[in-house]
């Protein structure tokens, strides 16, 4: 493989990891709260997809706009039923809670649907050739949707009303309230946002990697973290640049050194970063947040 | 026009109003004061539905708002200008302003608004695509009250918007007040500045440690010996 190859490869794995970051951020900057439970969406999404697709022999649109509804759906209910309880409570009981729910996703689809992993049909078969180089579909597919989602998801947030308002709660939950702002629906609407992120996320994961099981989403909810994390957790365009950047990282490391170090390394550049910047890449200081 | 009846609100094991009961008449100017930790602002946002009473009735146009939500009070018709000011820091000038309009929907009506609001503080005007953090105390202070003034409040709820302030800056923020309140809209005047509010108020209440001490015509309680002692400075 050329290096461009490999690039182009960081960059598909990275617009997932991406728009899976965008989940945790977007969470994050408006609750406080890393959801811990955000990579099981993913795994949610991918079985749902799967499912759909398999064994009821639903087409593909139909089972990517089943999950990403599916997802957001649950994203707002679990948000609704195990974190707006102890929103007045200790930070550190919300966390607690959000591990409990990822377990509790993991073993509800594993009594479900087994723990054997499943495969996953090729839902963008084909390749494109581009100026004599050859691209797989899954991964033009991946990164034309992920950037459209990337620019749709900015643009909402900075112009519309619902995007107003979830940066005004953000930044002061009580003041936003006295403008007229609903707290709890743009919270639910921010979960359900993201959860329908990381449904659309899954789906293109499983178009390149055919394989999932009840746990997948732990590692990949990990590294989209790590990415939330290194681009500066809170900012949207920090989850961009962090998910690119851990996948080119992963992609260049897995192909010149070896595949094995490849989540050392990521973990290794998450270490150095925030020892120089411990707000992350983009992030502002924690003390200019509120 | 509101009437507070009786509410007590706690912070945790913190009994910090106890017993508060008073009255505020449409198209009057009133005036909550108090010392530091008196609870002039905990019963203000116990009014904007912020925090809960644990007892007693808060009425708002003869509706009880006490177990209404704080972005339903807002839209009644309550605007609260909070104390600190808290302007979206990272929303420009003409954003946070928009934000006061939240529950609005006719785009002509906000940006007449805005418009307004421009006429009444031409120094936002000037500073419309700043960020509201880049902006100095008395600009953000303006900037807190043309946002509350935004939703078109019928009462304009006010905490300590003098605090901070150059004398010149505290004289032009109470001649709005002033302003507003003859244009129709009803005042909450919240202030340690008792003698400045008291000289626009109608009439005022005295809070210490949570209770209600004195409740009177502002002239009576710019005369009275106890009030002039402990906040008039003598
Ligand atoms: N979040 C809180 N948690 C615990 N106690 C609080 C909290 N906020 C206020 N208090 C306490 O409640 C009492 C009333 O506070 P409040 O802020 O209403 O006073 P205030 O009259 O507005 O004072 P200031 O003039 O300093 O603004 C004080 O004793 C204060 O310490
Ligand atoms: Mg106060």
């Amino acid at each position: 493989m050329t290096i461009l190859n490999q690039i182009i490869n960081g960059i598909q794995i990275g617009s997932i990891y991406a728009l899976v970051a965008l989940g945790y951020t977007m969470v994050y900057g408006i609750v406080k709260l890393i959801n811990f439970a955000h990579g099981e969406i993913i795994m949610v999404g991918s079985y749902f997809t799967w499912y759909t697709m398999s064994r009821l022999g639903a087409p593909a649109w139909a089972a990517v706009l089943g999950a990403v509804v599916f997802c957001a759906v649950l994203g707002m209910v679990i948000e609704k039923v195990a974190y707006k309880p102890l929103r007045n409570y200790a930070r550190i009981s919300l966390l607690i809670t959000a591990i409990g729910v990822s377990f509790f996703l993991q073993n509800a689809v594993q009594l479900i649907f087994k723990a054997t992993p499943r495969m996953f049909q090729n839902i963008f078969p084909g390749s494109l050739k581009l100026g004599g180089m050859v691209f797989s579909m899954s991964a033009v597919v991946t990164i034309v949707v992920s950037v459209i989602l990337m620019i749709g998801l900015s643009l909402l947030v900075k112009n519309t009303k619902i995007g107003k308002a979830m940066r005004a709660v953000s930044e002061d939950k009580d003041t936003a309230q006295l403008m007229g702002i609903n707290v709890d629906h743009t919270i639910s609407f921010t979960f359900g946002l993201g959860s329908g992120l990381a449904a659309i996320a899954a789906v293109l994961y499983c178009s390149s990697f055919y394989q999932i099981e009840p746990t997948m989403g732990s590692m990949l909810g990990l590294k989209a973290f790590v990415a939330a994390v290194l681009g500066g957790i809170g900012s949207i365009s920090g989850a961009v640049l962090g998910g690119f950047v851990i996948g080119i990282a992963e992609s260049l490391t897995k192909g010149y050194i070896s595949s094995a170090l490849a989540d050392a390394i990521v973990f290794g550049i998450l270490i150095v970063v925030l020892i120089i910047k411990p707000s992350g890449i983009l992030g502002r200081p924690e003390n200019e947040k509120v | 026009m509101l009437k507070v009846d009786d509410i007590n609100v706690y912070y945790g094991s913190i009994h910090a109003i106890q017993s508060v009961s008073f009255e505020i008449k449409e198209g009057e100017i009133v005036t909550l004061i108090g010392a530091n930790g008196a609870g002039k602002s905990t019963i203000l946002r116990t009014i904007s539905g912020l925090l809960r009473s644990k007892t007693g009735e808060i009425n708002f146009l003869d509706k009880n708002i006490s177990v209404v939500e704080p972005d339903k009070i807002v839209k009644m018709g309550i605007a609260h200008v909070p104390e600190g000011r808290r302007v979206f820091k990272q929303f420009t000038v003409e954003e946070n302003l928009e934000m006061g309009a939240y529950i609005h929907k006719s785009k002509s009506d906000i940006k007449e608004d805005i418009g307004k609001i421009y006429r009444r503080f031409p120094r936002l005007k000037e500073r419309r695509r700043q960020t509201a953090g880049t902006l100095s105390g008395g600009e953000q202070q303006m900037l807190a009250i043309g946002r509350a003034l935004m939703s078109r409040p019928k009462l304009l709820m006010l905490d300590e918007p003098s605090m901070g302030l150059a004398p010149m800056l505290v004289q032009q923020i109470f001649d709005i007040i002033k302003e507003l309140n003859q244009s129709g809209t009803t005042i909450l005047l919240v202030e340690q500045n008792a003698r400045m509010a008291l000289t626009i108020a109608d009439r005022g209440y005295v809070l210490e440690t949570g209770r209600m001490k004195l409740a009177a015509t502002a002239r009576e309680l710019l005369a009275d010996d106890s009030v002039k002692k402990s906040y008039l400075g003598g």
